[in-house]
C-alpha cells in the first residue's frame, strides 16, 4: 500500500506539487499522466524519498518514509529511472545485483540468496542471454528491462517506474508493460508509474490518475478519468475518445489536422 | 575474484623480493630467504652471509622497501576510491591536488617546531590529513556539478588547488632553511626518512583507511549510478561519501607524509586493472590496493639502479611513466565521451 497524503513540493519560487492525496492498493496499477512539466516526474521522486516535500506525508507499506532511514525506505520501494547516463561498462549482472543493496551487511558482500534472487530478476525479466553484457551495448529496451530487473531484485512491496516507455518502440514499450503487468499481478505488487503514452496507460492502468500542473485532477478508472472534456482541457489540444475494439477501454485520438486550441 | 587476487598476491611477492635483492649490494634471494627463515627461533640455519648483509636487509632495505610497499598500496587504493567518488577515471591523489595538501599539512607540521618536538614523527600523518581533507574539500565544491565531476572542472580545480598549496609549501621550506637537499628529494617523492620508525607511524592509517575502503566496494558500484539512484537502492549517500573521503585521504596524507608528493600511481594501476578485471569495485579496491603496491616496488627498483649508486626519487620515475599514460586516458576518455553524446 503507498499512501500519499496532501502533498506539496516546491522547487525555489515554483510550486511543482499542490495538495496531492493518491493512495495505490497492493496488486494495483495506478498510472501517472498529464502533460510534460506536470510534475509526474516530482510525484514519483518525492514518493520515492529522494526529494523532501513541502508539506504532506507518504506512507509506505504503513510507515512514513520520512522516518524511515535510507535503507528501510530501499526495502519497502523499489524505483525504475528512466535508462540515462548509466556506467557503460557495468555488466547486467553487476546492475541487478545491486538491486541487493538495501539487504547488504557492513562489509558489502552479497551472499548466496542475493544471488539467487539476482538470477530469479533476470529470469522473469527474460535477461539472463544478457547477463555478461556491458549494459552500455544494449538496446534502450533491454537497459530498461535490466532496471526493472534491479528493482524485482530489490524485493519491495512497492514498484515506483518513471516513464519505463520513453525512447522505446512500440513493441518494447508493450513488452515492457506486459512484463510489469505480469509482475504486479503475480507478486501483488503496489505499483505507480508515470507514463506518457495515454492510450498504454489506458490498457495496463487499474485506474490513472491525471496531473495538471501540479495538481491532481481526476482519478479514477481509464473510462472514468479519459475522457474528451477533461484531456482537451489538460493537454490544450481537441480529441476523440474511441473504444479500444477487444479490452473496451478508451482510446485517445489526437485531432491533429485541426489548430491546437489557443492558450486564451 | 580468487584467480585475480591469487595473481596479484603472487605479483607483490615477486616484487617484494626483487627490491629486497637489488641494491648497492645484492642479496641473492636464497640467501635472503635464510636470512628471513634465522629469524625464526629453533631452525638449524648456520649464518654463512657477511655480518653487513644483517644490517643492510634489517636496518635499511626492509624498512624502506615496507614504506614504499605500504605508500603505493596508498596511493592506489585511494586513488580507485577517489575515481568511483568522483565518477571519473582520471581521480588520482596528485592530480586532484590532495596529494599537495597533505604535502603542505606535513611540512607545517615539520617546520613548526613545537608538537614535532612533542609528539616527534607522528604528528606529521595527522597534519598531513587534516591538509588533505582541507584540499579534497575545496576541489570537491569547486569541481562537482550535480551528478559527476567534468574531467575540465575536476582536473583544472586539483591542479589550480594542488599548485596554491605546493607554492607555500616551497615558501615554508625555503624560509626554513632546513636541509633544503632533502626536502627538495622528499617532495619530489623519495622516501627519504629511513629506518623502522615511519613505517610504523604510516601503517595503522593506511590500515585502516585502505580497511574502510576495502569495505566500500558495493558502496562505490551503487554511487556509478548517480546520487538519486544510489539512494534508492538503499545507500545513504551523504554519509557514505564523507566516510570514503575521510578514509581515502587518510591513507593519502600517511603515504605523502613519509614518502613525498608521487603521482600518477592512483591513476595507472586502477585504470590497468578495470581494463583487466572490469569495473566493479569489489575487485578493482583490492586488486589496485596489491598492485599500487607491486607497481611502486619496481619502479623504486628503476630508482634505485639506473643511476646507482645515486639513487633517484621514485616520484620521478613514476611522472616519466604517469604523465604520457595520463594523456593516453585523457584522449581515449574525450573520444569516448564525444562518440557517445
Amino acid at each position: 500500500m503507498l499512501e500519499i497524503q496532501s502533498l506539496t513540493v516546491t522547487y525555489g519560487p515554483r510550486l511543482a506539487l499542490q495538495d496531492v492525496s493518491l493512495r495505490v492498493a497492493p496488486g494495483e496499477i495506478v498510472a501517472l499522466i498529464g502533460p510534460n512539466g506536470a510534475g509526474k516526474t516530482t510525484l514519483i521522486r518525492a514518493a520515492s524519498g529522494v526529494l523532501r516535500p513541502q508539506t504532506g506525508l507518504i506512507r509506505a507499506a504503513g510507515s512514513d518514509i520520512a522516518s524511515l532511514s535510507t535503507g528501510q525506505r530501499a526495502r519497502r520501494l523499489a524505483v525504475v529511472p528512466q535508462a540515462r547516463s548509466l556506467p557503460e561498462t557495468f555488466t547486467v549482472w553487476q546492475t541487478v545485483l545491486l538491486g541487493r543493496t538495501p539487504y547488504l551487511g557492513w562489509l558489502g558482500t552479497p551472499g548466496p540468496q542475493d544471488r539467487q534472487r539476482t538470477d530469479w530478476a533476470l529470469e522473469r525479466t527474460d535477461t539472463q542471454a544478457l547477463a555478461q553484457r556491458p549494459i552500455g551495448e544494449l538496446s534502450g529496451g533491454e537497459q530498461q528491462r535490466v532496471l526493472l530487473a534491479r528493482a524485482i531484485a530489490q524485493d519491495t512491496p512497492i514498484l515506483l517506474l518513471d516513464e519505463p516507455t520513453a525512447h522505446l518502440d512500440l513493441h518494447h514499450q508493450v513488452a515492457l508493460l506486459d512484463l510489469v503487468h505480469e509482475l504486479a499481478r503475480a507478486s501483488h505488487l503496489t505499483v505507480l508509474m508515470a507514463l506518457h503514452d495515454l492510450n498504454l496507460a489506458s490498457i495496463y492502468a487499474d485506474r490513472v490518475a491525471l496531473l495538471v500542473s501540479g495538481q491532481l485532477v481526476a482519478t479514477g478508472t481509464p473510462a472514468e478519468v479519459l475522457t474528451p472534456d477533461r484531456l482537451s482541457e489538460a493537454y490544450r489540444l481537441p480529441l476523440h475518445i474511441i473504444t479500444h475494439p477487444d479490452f473496451g477501454v478508451p482510446l485517445v485520438l489526437p485531432d491533429g489536422k485541426k489548430k491546437v486550441i489557443s492558450d486564451q | 575474484m580468487t584467480r585475480p587476487l591469487l595473481i596479484a598476491l603472487l605479483l607483490l611477492t615477486l616484487a617484494l623480493i626483487l627490491s629486497v635483492a637489488i641494491g648497492s649490494v645484492t642479496i641473492p634471494p636464497v640467501t635472503l630467504a635464510r636470512m628471513l627463515l634465522a629469524q625464526i627461533p629453533g631452525l638449524p640455519i648456520q649464518p654463512d652471509w657477511p655480518d653487513s648483509f644483517a644490517a643492510i636487509l634489517f636496518q635499511l632495505r626492509l624498512p624502506h622497501v615496507l614504506l614504499i610497499a605500504l605508500t603505493g598500496a596508498a596511493l592506489s587504493g585511494s586513488g580507485a576510491a577517489y575515481q568511483g567518488l568522483f565518477r571519473n577515471p582520471l581521480a588520482d591523489p596528485y592530480l586532484i591536488g590532495v596529494a599537495s595538501g597533505a604535502g603542505l599539512g606535513a611540512v607545517l607540521a615539520m617546520t613548526i617546531r613545537w608538537p614535532y618536538e612533542l609528539l616527534g614523527m607522528f604528528t606529521v600523518p595527522v597534519a598531513a590529513f587534516a591538509g588533505a581533507l582541507l584540499t579534497v574539500g575545496l576541489v570537491y565544491l569547486l569541481a562537482f556539478r550535480g551528478r559527476a565531476a567534468p574531467n575540465t572542472t575536476l582536473i583544472l580545480a586539483g591542479v589550480a588547488v594542488g599548485a596554491f598549496a605546493s607554492a607555500v609549501t616551497s615558501f615554508l621550506m625555503l624560509r626554513s632553511q632546513g636541509e633544503l637537499h632533502r626536502a627538495l628529494a622528499w617532495l619530489l617523492g623519495g622516501a627519504t626518512m629511513s629506518g623502522w620508525q615511519p613505517v610504523l607511524a604510516a601503517f595503522p592509517y593506511i590500515a585502516i583507511g585502505l580497511g574502510v575502503l576495502l569495505t566500500a566496494g558495493n558502496a562505490l558500484d551503487v554511487l556509478q549510478f548517480g546520487e538519486e539512484q544510489a539512494q534508492q537502492l538503499g545507500l545513504p549517500v551523504a554519509r557514505t561519501k564523507t566516510i570514503l573521503i575521510v578514509a581515502a585521504s587518510m591513507a593519502t596524507a600517511a603515504a605523502v607524509s613519509f614518502s613525498g608528493v608521487i603521482g600518477f600511481v592512483g591513476l595507472i594501476v586502477p585504470h590497468l586493472v578495470r581494463l583487466l578485471v572490469g569495473p566493479g569495485y569489489r575487485r578493482l579496491i583490492p586488486l589496485s590496493i596489491l598492485g599500487g603496491a607491486s607497481a611502486l616496488l619496481l619502479a623504486d627498483v628503476l630508482a634505485r639502479t639506473i643511476l646507482a649508486p645515486q639513487d633517484l626519487p621514485v616520484g620521478i620515475i613514476t611522472a616519466l611513466t604517469g604523465a604520457p599514460f595520463f594523456l593516453w586516458v585523457l584522449r581515449r576518455a574525450q573520444s569516448s565521451s564525444s562518440s557517445s553524446s
